[in-house]
This record gives C-alpha cells, sequence and structure tokens, in this order.
C-alpha cells in the first residue's frame, strides 16, 4: 500500500518543474505591490478590526484580489464601457450639469505679463475669469474648448487606470489596467455627478464670502467643470498618529525639523475639490509650518537660527498645557548671496498633459525667473520618451533664450527617462564652481520613472548626490497620479523641500516669495530632542512629526540625516503637556515607580537642537530649559489653530469638543499682518473643511 | 529597533507572518520568498500542468495581502498557506467549469511535456493518466498527502476530518491500483 504511493510520490516529484524564475520575481513583486497597497489604503495596519468604511474597502480589495483575469477582464469591460460614456466629451455632456467657460491656463499669460507679480495681479486674474474666453491667446493655447476637455478627460482615464495602488492580477497590461475600476458602474456615474455639483455649490460658495484678493477659487477655474478622477493611485506618506507618552516611561522625543509644505497644499485642492482630504495626506507639521511666522530672528554674531519656547494654556483642553518651540532662521542679506546654479529637471510624460501640470509649470517657472540674478545659471532637463537636455548652462540674463526653452516644453510620449536624473546630476556637477550653490529642481506629476526604477536604489543614489553639494528639491503638479510617499522621500534625502503646486499662487509663494528659503540652506541636519522633567510633566504628546521621528541616540550621531532650514525660515513644532497631578492625566501614575529626582526643579523640560553649518559635517548644539513661560502671542495662537486644524481633519481623539467653529475663531482672531494672504485662505480651507464635514 | 534581515533568517514562520498581518512589508517580503517554490510545487500537484501552476500561484500571490488578515497565529503558516492555494484552485476550477474545460489542466501536459526520457515518459503518461481519473478531492487530498503532510495536517487544510482524508487516500489507492493493473494487463 504504502509502496504505492512512494512510487507516486517520486513519480511526482520527478515530474514537478522547477518554478520559472521570471514568473517567479514577477509574482513576488505583485505580491508585495498588493500588500503595499493594502497597507497605504488602510493606514498604517491599525491593530482594529475591519469595521465600518475600512472593511468595507478590505472587502472590495479581497473582491478584486480573488478576481482572476477572466472575471475581471469581464466585469471591467463593461464598467470601462461605461467610463466611456463618462470621460468622453459627448458622454459628459449628457451627465454633467452645462459649466462655466473653459478657461485654460494661458489666459492668464496676458495678466502676468507685468513686470511686477503682486496680489493685486492675482486680484486681476479674479476678474480675469469673468472675462469672455476670447482673452489673450497665444500660440500653444490654440485649442478649442472641446479639444481641451477631450485632453483633459483622457488623461483623466490613463490616470484612473494606470494604478499603482490597486491590486493587479494578470501580467497583460490590459487587464492590469482595467482592474482598477470600482465595483458599480451605476455608483460611478452618481458619483460623478454628485461630486460635479457639490464642486459647483463649493465654488459658488467661496468667492462670495470674502473679499480675498487670493481666493483660490478664482484662481482654479479647472475645479470647475472637471471631473475629478478618483484620487486612486496617489501614496501618500504617513505614520499613525503621535501616541501619547508617559513621560516617567519615555521622557525624551527626538524629531528632525520638516519644512515641506506639501501636505498642506494638497490639503488644500482636496478641499477645493469638495472633498475632506484622506487623512493620511494630512501631516500636521506641514500645515504648521506652511505660514510663514514673525518670530524673533537670531542676532548676526549668533547661531544661524533662534530657538524661543513659550507654555501657554490648550486651547482643547483647559487641564493641559501646549509647549511651542520655535525656530527661527536668520535671513542672510540676499545681495550679498552667492550665485545660484539651477537645474530643472522637468517631466514631460504624456500625463503631464493638463492644464494644472506643464501649463501651471511653465508658468510658474516664468514666474521664478524674475527673482534671479544675472549671474545666476539655468539650465533644463527633460525626461519622456525624449529625455534629454532642453537647455545648456545659460545665464539667468539671457531671459529670452531661457523663455523659449520654457515654452518648448511639450508633454508627450511614454516616461522613458533613462538617466533623467544622472544626466541632471551631471550638467549640475558642471555648472558648480567653488562656493557657488547648486540645486536641481524636479517637476512631476508622481511618474518617478527616472532613470532608476528601484525607488530604494533612487534614494541611495540622491543621498550619495547630496555629499558633492547638489541638492535636490521637489514640486508636485497635478492630482491623481501624485507619488506624495516618493515625493518626501526624494526630497528628504536630498537636502531639498518636497512642495506640491496646485495654483499659480501656490507657485509665488514657493518660488518667489520664499525661493531664498527654498534655495539657500544656514542649517543642515536640524534635530530637535526634548527631555520632560517627569517631576512637572506626567504626559505628553508631539503633535504632527510623525514622519520625521528618530530615534533617541539619532540625536548625537551626525551621520543621521535631517531636515535642512532655509534662509528666513521658521519652524514650530508644539506638544500638548499633562501636568502632574492634572485631572486630564490620561494613564494612571505608577505605584511603585521610583520617586522623582529632580522634584525641586520648577523646569518643564531640557531642549536641545542639533545643526551643521552648510558644508560641514560636525553638528553643534543649542540647549535651553523649558519653564512655565511667555504666554501665546497672536503667532503661537494661530499655529494653535492650524495645529487643531490638522487634527480634526486627521484624528480628533484629543480634542473633546473642541471643533471647527473653535478652530476658525482661533484663526481668524489671530491672523496679524498676513501681508500675503496665507492665513486667510487658511481660514478659509476651514470653514470649507466645517462645510464638507457636516 | 526593527529585526535586521539577519535576525529575519531565524525568525520562524509564524512570527513573520503575524509582522507581516500587522503591516510589515519586509516580514511578508522574506515569507513568500521563503515558501514560494513549495509553494509553486504544490500548485502544480493540484493542476497538473507547468502554465496552470504559474498562473495559480500568481493568483494566490495577488490574493495573499488580503488574506493575511484571516491568518491566525494558531495555525501553522504552511497550513495556512496550502488552504488559501486549495481555494484558489477551487475557484479556478470553478471558473473553468463554465467553459467546460474541467480536466484541461493534466490533459494540457500531455501536449507541453518535452521529457526526454522515454522511460520517464511512460510514467509520467501514466501520472497523466492516474491523476486525472481521480476526482478533485482525491487529488487535492493527494495532493497533500504527498507533500509530506499528516492525514491531520491535510485534514485541517482542507476543513474536514481526519478520517475523510484517510479514507480519500485509500480510495485514491484503490484507484491507481486498479490504473496500474489495468495497464499492466494490455
Amino acid at each position: 500500500m504504502t509502496d504505492d504511493l512512494d512510487d507516486l510520490k517520486s513519480m511526482m516529484a520527478d515530474a514537478t518543474p522547477r518554478p520559472d524564475a521570471a514568473r517567479r520575481a514577477e509574482n513576488l513583486a505583485l505580491a508585495q505591490r498588493n500588500f503595499d497597497a493594502l497597507q497605504g489604503s488602510q493606514g498604517d495596519a491599525r491593530p482594529t478590526a475591519g469595521t465600518g468604511p475600512k472593511g468595507l474597502w478590505t472587502g472590495v480589495k479581497t473582491m478584486m484580489n480573488a478576481m482572476t483575469s477572466k472575471g475581471g477582464l469581464t466585469a471591467t469591460t463593461a464598467l470601462v464601457a461605461c467610463g466611456f460614456l463618462i470621460l468622453t466629451p459627448q458622454g459628459q455632456g449628457l451627465l454633467r450639469p452645462p459649466s462655466p467657460p473653459q478657461i485654460t491656463m494661458t489666459e492668464f499669460d496676458g495678466t502676468l505679463r507685468g513686470p511686477v507679480v503682486t496680489e493685486t495681479a492675482v486680484g486681476e486674474m479674479q476678474t480675469a475669469d469673468d472675462a469672455p474666453v476670447s482673452a489673450v491667446r497665444e500660440e500653444t493655447a490654440l485649442k478649442t474648448p472641446a479639444t481641451d476637455l477631450a485632453f483633459e478627460n483622457s488623461s483623466d482615464t490613463a490616470e484612473a487606470m494606470a494604478s499603482d495602488a490597486a491590486p493587479q492580477l494578470s501580467a497583460s497590461p490590459l487587464i492590469d489596467a482595467l482592474e482598477v475600476a470600482p465595483p458599480a458602474p451605476q455608483d460611478e456615474i452618481a458619483e460623478s455627478i454628485a461630486s460635479t455639483t457639490t464642486r459647483m455649490r463649493v465654488a459658488g460658495q467661496v468667492a462670495p464670502t470674502e473679499a480675498m484678493p487670493t481666493a483660490p477659487a478664482a484662481v482654479t477655474p479647472k475645479d470647475d467643470y472637471r471631473v475629478a478622477p478618483t484620487p486612486d493611485t496617489e501614496a501618500f506618506a504617513n505614520a499613525d498618529s503621535n501616541p501619547l507618552q508617559i513621560t516617567a516611561e519615555t521622557p525624551v522625543s527626538t524629531f528632525s525639523i520638516d519644512v515641506d509644505t506639501a501636505s498642506y497644499a494638497v490639503v488644500r485642492s482636496s478641499l477645493m475639490r469638495g472633498q475632506l482630504p484622506p487623512s493620511e495626506a494630512v501631516r500636521i507639521e506641514e500645515l504648521i509650518n506652511y505660514f510663514p511666522y514673525d518670530y524673533a530672528a537670531p542676532d548676526t554674531n549668533e547661531a544661524p537660527f533662534r530657538p524661543t519656547v513659550s507654555t501657554f494654556q490648550t486651547p482643547w483642553n483647559a487641564d493641559t498645557q501646549l509647549v511651542h518651540i520655535a525656530l527661527q532662521g536668520q535671513m542672510p542679506a540676499i545681495a550679498d548671496r552667492s550665485p545660484l546654479n539651477l537645474v530643472f529637471l522637468i517631466d514631460t510624460s504624456g500625463s503631464m498633459d493638463d492644464p494644472a501640470k506643464l501649463p501651471l509649470l511653465k508658468q510658474s517657472f516664468r514666474l521664478m525667473l524674475d527673482q534671479l540674478r544675472p549671474e545666476d545659471e539655468v539650465a533644463i532637463v527633460e525626461y519622456a520618451g525624449s529625455a534629454g537636455q532642453v537647455l545648456a548652462p545659460t545665464a539667468a540674463s539671457e531671459r529670452t533664450t531661457i523663455l523659449r526653452a520654457i515654452q518648448s516644453l511639450g508633454a508627450g510620449g511614454s516616461t522613458n527617462g533613462q538617466g533623467g536624473l544622472e544626466q541632471a546630476y551631471s550638467v549640475a556637477e558642471g555648472m558648480a564652481e567653488n562656493g557657488e550653490v547648486s540645486r536641481i529642481i524636479l517637476a512631476t506629476d508622481g511618474d518617478f520613472n527616472v532613470g532608476l526604477s528601484d525607488p530604494s536604489a533612487l534614494t541611495d543614489f540622491i543621498a550619495d548626490k547630496r555629499e558633492t553639494g547638489t541638492y535636490l528639491s521637489v514640486l508636485g503638479f497635478g492630482r491623481g497620479n501624485l507619488d506624495d510617499a516618493t515625493m518626501q522621500a526624494l526630497a528628504q534625502n536630498g537636502n531639498g523641500t518636497a512642495a506640491y503646486i496646485d495654483t499659480l499662487s501656490e507657485a509665488q509663494k514657493v518660488l518667489v516669495d520664499q525661493l531664498s528659503g527654498a534655495l539657500f540652506p544656514i542649517a543642515g541636519d536640524v534635530k530637535v530632542q526634548v527631555e520632560f522633567n517627569s517631576a512637572q510633566i506626567a504626559e505628553y504628546r508631539l503633535i504632527g512629526y510623525e514622519t520625521r521621528a528618530l530615534r533617541r541616540e539619532d540625536f548625537n550621531n551626525d551621520a543621521v540625516d535631517a531636515g535642512e532650514l532655509g534662509a528666513g525660515h521658521s519652524v514650530t513644532a508644539i506638544y500638548e503637556v499633562t501636568p502632574v497631578g492634572s485631572p486630564a492625566q490620561l494613564s494612571d501614575p505608577l505605584r511603585y515607580a521610583p520617586a522623582a529626582t529632580v522634584a525641586g526643579s520648577d523646569e518643564l523640560g531640557f531642549l536641545k537642537l542639533r545643526y551643521k553649518a552648510p558644508g560641514e559635517a560636525v553638528s553643534q548644539l543649542i540647549q535651553t530649559p523649558i519653564r512655565q513661560a511667555g504666554g501665546p502671542d497672536s503667532e503661537a495662537n494661530f499655529a494653535t489653530a492650524v495645529a487643531g486644524f490638522g487634527q480634526l481633519l486627521r484624528n480628533p481623539q484629543y480634542l473633546g469638543d473642541w471643533g471647527y467653529d473653535e478652530a476658525i475663531a482661533l484663526a481668524a482672531a489671530n491672523r496679524g499682518e498676513d501681508a500675503f494672504g496665507y492665513r486667510t485662505e487658511a481660514v478659509q480651507l476651514m470653514r470649507l473643511a466645517q462645510s464638507l464635514s457636516e | 529597533m526593527r529585526p535586521t534581515t539577519v535576525m529575519r533568517m531565524m525568525t520562524n514562520d509564524e512570527d513573520l507572518a503575524e509582522a507581516a498581518a500587522a503591516g510589515d512589508g519586509v516580514a511578508f517580503g522574506s515569507l513568500l520568498d521563503r515558501h514560494y517554490d513549495r509553494l509553486f510545487a504544490f500548485c502544480f500537484r493540484l493542476t497538473g500542468s507547468r502554465s496552470e501552476a504559474e498562473d495559480l500561484t500568481q493568483d494566490i500571490c495577488a490574493a495573499l495581502p488580503a488574506k493575511l488578515a484571516s491568518y491566525q497565529r494558531r495555525a501553522k503558516v504552511t497550513t495556512w498557506l496550502y488552504r488559501v492555494a486549495v481555494n484558489a484552485a477551487h475557484d479556478r476550477r470553478r471558473k473553468r467549469a463554465t467553459y467546460t474545460k474541467a480536466t484541461e489542466g493534466w490533459g494540457d501536459w500531455e501536449i507541453n511535456r518535452t521529457a526526454a526520457n522515454q522511460e520517464t515518459d511512460a510514467q509520467l503518461d501514466w501520472l497523466t493518466v492516474a491523476m486525472n481519473q481521480l476526482g478533485d478531492d482525491l487529488r487535492d487530498t493527494l495532493a497533500l498527502v504527498l507533500d509530506d503532510m499528516t492525514h491531520a495536517q491535510a485534514a485541517d487544510v482542507l476543513g474536514i476530518s481526519e478520517g475523510t482524508v484517510s479514507w480519500r487516500i485509500s480510495e485514491a489507492k484503490k484507484m491507481l491500483r486498479a490504473i496500474k493493473q489495468k495497464e499492466d494487463m494490455t
């Protein structure tokens, strides 16, 4: 009996082929992709049971995963048929309420041509929107509204289809593309209509409420007619919210500064589309640090930045306090800055053909060009089907040459950026002379196929190049395909900043108003470490900075990379602390805890900062005790309001009854001078979020 | 903080699966890498065709991240993995049945094989014919037992009692013996 089986077994063993190596690698990669996609969609694997929307989502994923190629093809073919109905201009005409006149980005050309672009100019743009479509048109803008719409929609389809995040079942690219589709086509149509109408309602709501010079609704006419793609393929870098820490157990909190602003712009872009942003898109520290603050600046012979610490009562909890830590970088005299070498590395793949992408990018770079000095140099490298250098290093004084090169950029073809990044670095290295700052500015809609396809190889490459003194900043354009996680990783490794440009006014903020901060680092690898005094503070919680957490021992390790501080930048970090004996304490004190050692000290904690002067390898230390002091000024109050807003969007578990009304009141009362209208805009966004969350 | 790759080599399957279920992508990757070849061989046993086995393995890989949620620590990872594989094979067969190609798998093999050795050829033929004549249930059970699983483990994977497994195996043996006798006579 057993012999039969043994024979069969050895026969079977002989017959069993080795798995095909290529298929093996493919399948493993597929599994990993699906795994990552699942993690992304669920938030970072919280140990709660699959309930509510998360459970539903998992269900959909499971269903998609279980679908085999044939089933998937059948189901999705029908879906695509419906998709074409929605996405073709003809189909859309039937499904959409009448839309306002089509306005292409190029119409802004006429208004923005003026030598100085000020807030008034932006105000004028608003009026330009109301003007008939026959405004100034340029050679590139000779598209009829109908063609424009067609382009727009086809790229949307492509975006929605070319999904990494969605599970993929088959090697066939067609089926891969189709697998993305959500469950029921009818729902999708209904949703499109619903979201279109919501957006129209929202747009109508924004403009009249307050006479704001920067009312972004006016600057983004695209929102008014566009059927937004479900942001399925977007990947956001985030981690679970920082938990409450018990001082007796973990007295030390360590993190790197973060001066990126991408998260704020993504939040704004979502709200302006009439949707609450996905909570993983909200990085609270980036919301707070989006705004310029009027903190005390350092004296010239001091360290490059000055820390200011104040403590005050938490608005959302009467029994806790906020420790507000502000770093203000010095503003070196702009007049004697060293010449700049800029290499624009521009994604010109087909997906960039969208009014919110390449045309906006061209406009943005024009604005920036006005900020450069004659001795600065600019080079342009594009990556797409026709990868290569578009503009050899050219002095900024040759404005016409540069403008022509920018204008000649056209989106098309597949992304085949073999060596795009390497080429940009080699151009930058060729431009660098002693004492000059070189920086690559990568502009993309999320397609990071810049020659190195492996993400970790890419970040390693950039980290390696960072040592040569060439920095990398990333500008994100457009929604739908945005790979925020990769953007963050690249910019952090390249000692640069990541910004997301959704409107021309955002381009102005990033590339004009705050250009010197973005381009001239004054301190590198800035790390913050706070040790709380367990005799005074029972519990603490850092608001935001989840993706910037450092290990305690990394603070003194100069080999560990951290955030850069640019000229004139300010950085804010806020801790919510619970004093010993406060009724707000969430954890019970330990019965057998060792007696507090420095009971006599009235210090709340001790703040330590490390930074490196630009180009140096050894860090310097700044330290100062944190005392019960200060009280909130309008700057700290505004930062607090934004911190509260971020928590409302992300996870309001610590806020109690404190809601949008309170956040709006606090922010509105502390707008300060607000020369550029950023804070006014923030208040407006809070109001939008409030109405959307109801 | 996180276990390094070296440490991972030592970690047992169950720890890896738990880490993966909690969202650790590296753990998931190394777990699957560790079991891929065995999984593929098992898929081959279930389907009898190399290309079918490749496709089935792909299905499983694609669905595995979502299935991780169903992994429970008290089960062995191999048991759980085989259960996923058997279910995936069932799904596949059910879909195939609608195309009235229910037994195509082992039939395909006849066309695709390129074995050189005459004697092996004959044995493979026999294997093909034999496996084809067993029903799906017997084949699944046999595939598990041929992979050094005890009847109890196979029962656990298939969600049936140990007695049923033993019965199925003896049925399979009977059928195989009958096939063999028939061949010997001709």
